[in-house]
């Protein structure tokens, strides 16, 4: 029963995501946007660029995400279509990681692509290029999972957009940490392993906790 | 068999839950409050007249070094206020009380106003120290994002409007906030410590002066004690609000 349920609801919110207007596009050109401003802002020194690189990629990402997560919960809460998804007989934890699955691989997967083009453009040495590319696929996707609960908590709060902001960016900070430090490894000629499997080990984290937390605040909001 | 069953039915009147009612909870602190105050100003008197006057300069700091009395007291709370936060939401979550869920809203504004004690009194030592206000230091870090927790978590309660769901969002808050600042604690260990080999901090187990060491700890119970006033009387204060509030609603004209 659930399985089909879980791949469907899956399938539609990638598709809402990718259509006009459903913002997954729009929060990977933002990110660009954001990194590519970074030069106009700092400079244009090669040595400068390639030194914060990644760690300005990691915050693009970080916010980049952050505006996107209202797109999780907010539609389906404002249509009702969340109260059917409560009433469906799936578990509502289920429900939750399907649907920050749908989201980081409409937002998380699309950015991990284009990094590696935007640290070439930062003068990224290309040595640098794998362990940030893997340390943003082995991280995003703990920002989908972990805005899942941001969005939870405040998904039905009138002016929720600001406090969303301040509930997740802190938790995003060990995320930032690792993912940055991977790449910023690599580039300083030092192991990136140890940043990438702490990396992978937040992501597996906020995997096994964050539907729960996330389903518990969605329960309280429907109440 | 009798004697248990005795027993059991005079449990709960012993038992502490009986304070989760509001009423029993006023009753006592109405009792508490007068000598929580009492404490916390004589201590905090004694601690700091000793500590600040009475206690040499340091060898090495000079007399920089008496700021400890206020700094170190501080950012202990600012940690353990918020340990106070999570277990009252805890209990909040299981038992359903409303007094669970007050106290760790009433905690909060104490716990963000030590945690900005801690680091500007830190930063105030610091200047003269280390020459300078602010480093990107393991710890100074640890406590600047304990601060945003705070903020996030005082954020939430002054957003939601529904009384009854702030309850639960907030103690859900409160409890991710507690892994998440222990994991940014050791990921900025992690971060830290690549970039700067030697830590500009005092050393861990540097051993310290009984001369110093007595005022400090005379000064940590001041705090806890003026922690406790705090939050008795903040706590007190919640729960007024909240029943003056379910007065207004009665009071409306139907």
């Amino acid at each position: 029963m659930s399985r089909p349920a879980l791949s469907a609801l899956l399938a539609r919110d990638i598709r809402l995501a990718l259509r006009l207007g459903g913002g997954g596009a729009i929060a990977v050109a933002f990110f660009v946007l954001a990194v590519v401003l970074i030069p106009l802002g700092v400079g244009r020194e090669p040595q400068t660029l390639a030194r914060i690189a990644a760690g300005v990629i990691w915050i693009s990402a970080l916010l980049a995400v952050l505006l996107s997560l209202d797109r999780l919960f907010q539609a389906d809460h404002e249509d009702g279509t969340l109260e059917q998804l409560m009433l469906a007989p799936v578990a509502l934890e289920q429900v939750v990681l399907a649907k920050a699955l749908a989201h980081w691989l409409t937002t998380g997967l699309p950015m991990t692509v284009v990094a590696p083009l935007l640290g070439l453009m930062l003068q990224l040495p290309a040595a640098a290029l794998p362990a940030l590319t893997a340390a943003l696929a082995l991280g995003t996707p703990a920002l989908s999972l972990l805005g899942a609960v941001g969005a939870a908590v405040t998904v039905g709060v009138r002016r929720g957009g600001l406090l969303l902001s301040i509930l997740v960016l802190p938790l995003y900070i060990p995320t930032l940490i690792f993912g940055a430090r991977a790449a910023e490894n690599a580039v300083l000629a030092l192991d990136p392993w140890p940043a990438l499997g702490l990396t992978a080990a937040l992501t597996l984290f906020a995997a096994a906790f964050a539907p729960f937390a996330a389903a518990f605040a969605l329960r309280i909001n429907a109440r | 068999m009798l004697a248990s069953r005795a027993g059991l039915a005079y449990l709960p009147d012993m038992s502490i839950w009986r304070y989760a009612n509001p009423a029993e909870f006023m009753r006592l602190t109405s009792h508490l409050l007068a000598p929580l105050w009492v404490a916390a100003g004589a201590l905090m008197a004694v601690a700091l007249g000793w500590g600040l006057f009475a206690t040499p300069d340091d060898y090495q700091q000079g007399s920089t070094v008496k700021i400890l009395f206020i700094h170190v007291p501080a950012a202990m709370l600012a940690i353990n206020t918020y340990a106070v936060m999570a277990l009252a939401s805890v209990i909040g979550l299981i038992r359903r009380h409303h007094v669970s869920f007050l106290v760790a809203k009433a905690a909060a504004p104490v716990g963000a106003a030590f945690t900005a004690v801690a680091l500007i009194t830190g930063a105030v030592w610091g200047q003269p120290m280390w020459g300078t206000w602010w480093v990107w230091d393991a710890r100074l870090t640890a406590v600047l994002v304990m601060f945003f927790f705070y903020l996030g978590y005082i954020a939430l309660w002054e957003t939601v409007e529904d009384t009854e769901k702030a309850y639960d969002l907030s103690a859900v808050v409160c409890l991710v906030g507690v892994v998440f600042a222990f994991l940014s604690r050791y990921a900025v260990n992690f971060w830290a410590t690549l970039h700067q080999g030697a830590s500009l901090s005092l050393a861990e187990g540097q051993r310290m002066d009984d001369a110093f060491r007595l005022p400090l700890y005379l000064s940590m119970a001041a705090f806890y004690a003026l922690f406790a006033a705090l939050l008795v009387m903040r706590a007190r204060t919640e729960i007024r609000r909240r029943r003056a509030r379910a007065l207004r609603l009665e009071a409306v004209p139907a």
